[in-house]
């Protein structure tokens, strides 16, 4: 198999095959966790942090591993690097660590970090790998934030609170108090259903976005004169 | 002598979804009247907002969605989703959550399934689901029957309480059902000498026993008119009648309530002729109704009596419109000549 360009993995990782919006994979934290900002990014660098490395560790010792033990050992593989960032969350971003709780040993189930393993980094060379995995991880991450934005202004009206927890001292007033402080605060939206709708919404608008490159396309074909007219039940293209 | 030919059927019917629906719209005119007899002007105020926000979001979805805008309007099922939200919400609350509600039945749960006849859940209910567990407080907040709290708002406090800053807290009571969910100190019969709002009504709370009895009327006439049939409402009250009967300890301090309680207070009667007999999210099947019912009426005194909500209907409904299409592949009827039913997930015999 050969190894596709670097913009060709960096394209799929962030927008093609979006981890989140087009393989439909790591839902559960996609939709556990994402009720504001900061959780969002606290758990979309760590699935990031282990994509990247388990990606990389893989793909090192993907000749030396026999497909009777190609699953379990690329599971073993990311439970090391799951384990490495939750000692490291513990370490540095204790009070996100609690928030986050059960989220981040989980990543170890997160199909998303064993799909790219599997189906990428067991056959392809270091290198490519590694990108992959951090293009995955961007592409995740980039939608949990965007989902933990939409969350965090519908259920409680306000923007990067708590960022101190992840970013320290130095992010105590970054919050934004976006719709006022007599603002209800849609519950649905902080409840798992709000993260359902989000994630749905997010969705059509990725292939509403799609459907128009795809239309502004096609219209760009010209008809040069003197072309035969064939018969074909397709499109022409 | 005509001589066009046309296929079956032949017999034309003037019963298309227009006339259903504002049948349907007719049919709940004395429950509403009712209701602003004991709630006052409110109750309007809500089904207006919730009916203009309706057929603004349904001509706005068609425009997206390049259907004809009128034609789709004329069919009256927006209005009916409307109405029915308007008649379940809290009276006199802030005008938002009629707009709110209104705009997610008819956005969410209608036009993102499909539209008219794809909906899987009813589209009401969503609304007011989405309302109660976002708004949990203001959904809860009902205001007391025109007799326990000197007279209801009148227009000019009505406006001021759903547009301006006053408070409803003045008029709100607890509703029958809160009283007897939330009473663990006195018997049932002591409570109903205590409670305004049961020594001045009869058995299931004064304004309440009144409104279901007008939805009853509505019902009635739907059945009369062969709008709906009888199997989901009347499998629905006798299941929910035996089960509040069969925990039911003649009036303990811990009692939930006596059947009487539980068919004539709250959306019971509502519940049973105006929002399970829903033709889309419901069962198509007789058996399959009597069997949506009756899990319609077990919910409501499962989440009643030991859930934490003032009232069931909209989460038992929703839960039963989960089941409907499971319901429906097991309760087809035999096709004449066929030996047995056929599933719909049998695999196609050749």
């Amino acid at each position: 198999m050969a190894t596709p360009a670097y913009a060709e993995i960096t394209h799929n990782g962030l927008w093609k095959n979006n981890p989140a919006l087009v393989q439909l994979l790591g839902l559960c934290p996609l939709l556990a966790v994402t009720g504001s900002v900061v959780n969002a990014i606290g758990l979309g660098l760590a699935t990031t942090g282990v994509l990247t490395c388990s990606n990389l560790a893989v793909s090192l010792v993907r000749r030396q591993m026999p497909d009777t033990v190609r699953l379990p050992a690329s599971v073993m593989i990311i439970a090391t690097f799951v384990t490495c960032v939750e000692l490291l969350m513990k370490a540095f971003t204790y009070e996100l660590y609690l928030v986050l709780g059960i989220f981040i040993p989980l990543i170890v189930t997160n199909c998303a970090i064993l799909g790219r393993a599997d189906a990428f980094a067991s056959k392809n060379p270091v290198l490519p790998s590694l990108v992959d995995g951090f293009m995955m991880g961007v592409g995740f991450t980039a939608v949990l934030i965007v989902i933990g934005a939409v969350r965090e202004i519908l259920g409680q009206g306000t923007l990067f609170s708590d960022m101190d927890l992840l970013l320290g001292p130095m992010a105590k007033d970054w919050g934004l108090q976006l719709l006022g402080s007599d603002y209800p605060g849609v519950l649905v939206a902080v409840l798992p259903p709000g993260a359902f709708l989000v994630a749905g919404l997010l969705i059509a608008a990725k292939n509403a976005i799609d459907a128009g490159i795809e239309r502004r396309r096609s219209q760009q074909i010209k008809i040069v004169s003197g072309t035969k007219r064939v018969r074909v039940t397709g499109k022409i293209s | 002598m005509s001589l066009m030919r046309a296929s079956s059927p032949h017999a034309l019917s003037g019963d298309h979804t227009a006339k259903v629906m504002l049948q349907v719209a007719a049919a709940t005119a004395p429950g509403v009247l009712a209701m602003v007899i004991y709630f006052g002007i409110g109750v309007l105020i809500n089904i207006a907002l919730a009916i203009i926000t309706a057929l603004l979001c349904e001509a706005a979805v068609m425009k997206l969605r390049n259907r004809p805008v009128a034609f789709y309007l004329r069919d009256y099922s927006a209005l009916v989703t409307a109405l029915l939200l308007g008649i379940a919400l809290p009276p006199y609350c802030a005008w938002w959550l009629p707009v709110v509600g209104s705009a997610v039945a008819i956005v969410l749960a209608k036009h993102l399934y499909g539209g008219m006849g794809y909906n899987p859940f009813n589209p009401a209910m969503v609304g007011y689901v989405v309302l109660l567990i976002s708004f949990p407080v203001d959904m809860t907040r009902w205001v007391g029957a025109a007799d326990i709290i000197g007279g209801a708002p009148d227009i000019g406090e009505a406006f001021s309480l759903v547009f301006g800053s006053y408070n409803v807290d003045g008029f709100t009571r607890a509703t029958p059902l809160e009283i007897v969910r939330l009473n663990e100190s006195v018997l049932l019969s002591q409570l109903y000498e205590m409670e305004p709002v049961f020594n001045k009504g009869t058995f299931a709370g004064v304004g309440w026993e009144t409104i279901s009895f007008g939805f009853l009327l509505g019902g009635l006439f739907l059945l009369f008119r062969g709008i709906i049939t009888w199997h989901a409402p009347v499998a629905m009250l006798v299941s929910l009648t035996v089960i509040s009967l069969f925990f039911y300890d003649s009036g303990s301090s811990l009692s939930e309530g006596s059947p009487l309680l539980h068919l004539f207070s709250g959306a019971t009667l509502f519940g049973a002729f105006f929002i399970i007999t829903d033709p889309v999210s419901g069962c198509t099947s007789n058996k399959g109704r009597l069997i949506f019912g009756a899990g319609v009426g077990l919910f409501t005194y499962i989440i009643r009596a030991w859930g934490s909500y003032p009232d069931a209907i909209a989460f038992a409904v929703l839960l039963m419109n989960f089941a409907a299409p499971t319901i429906d592949n097991y309760t087809l009827p035999r096709t004449y000549g066929h030996k047995r039913a056929r599933r719909a997930t049998d695999l196609e015999e050749h």
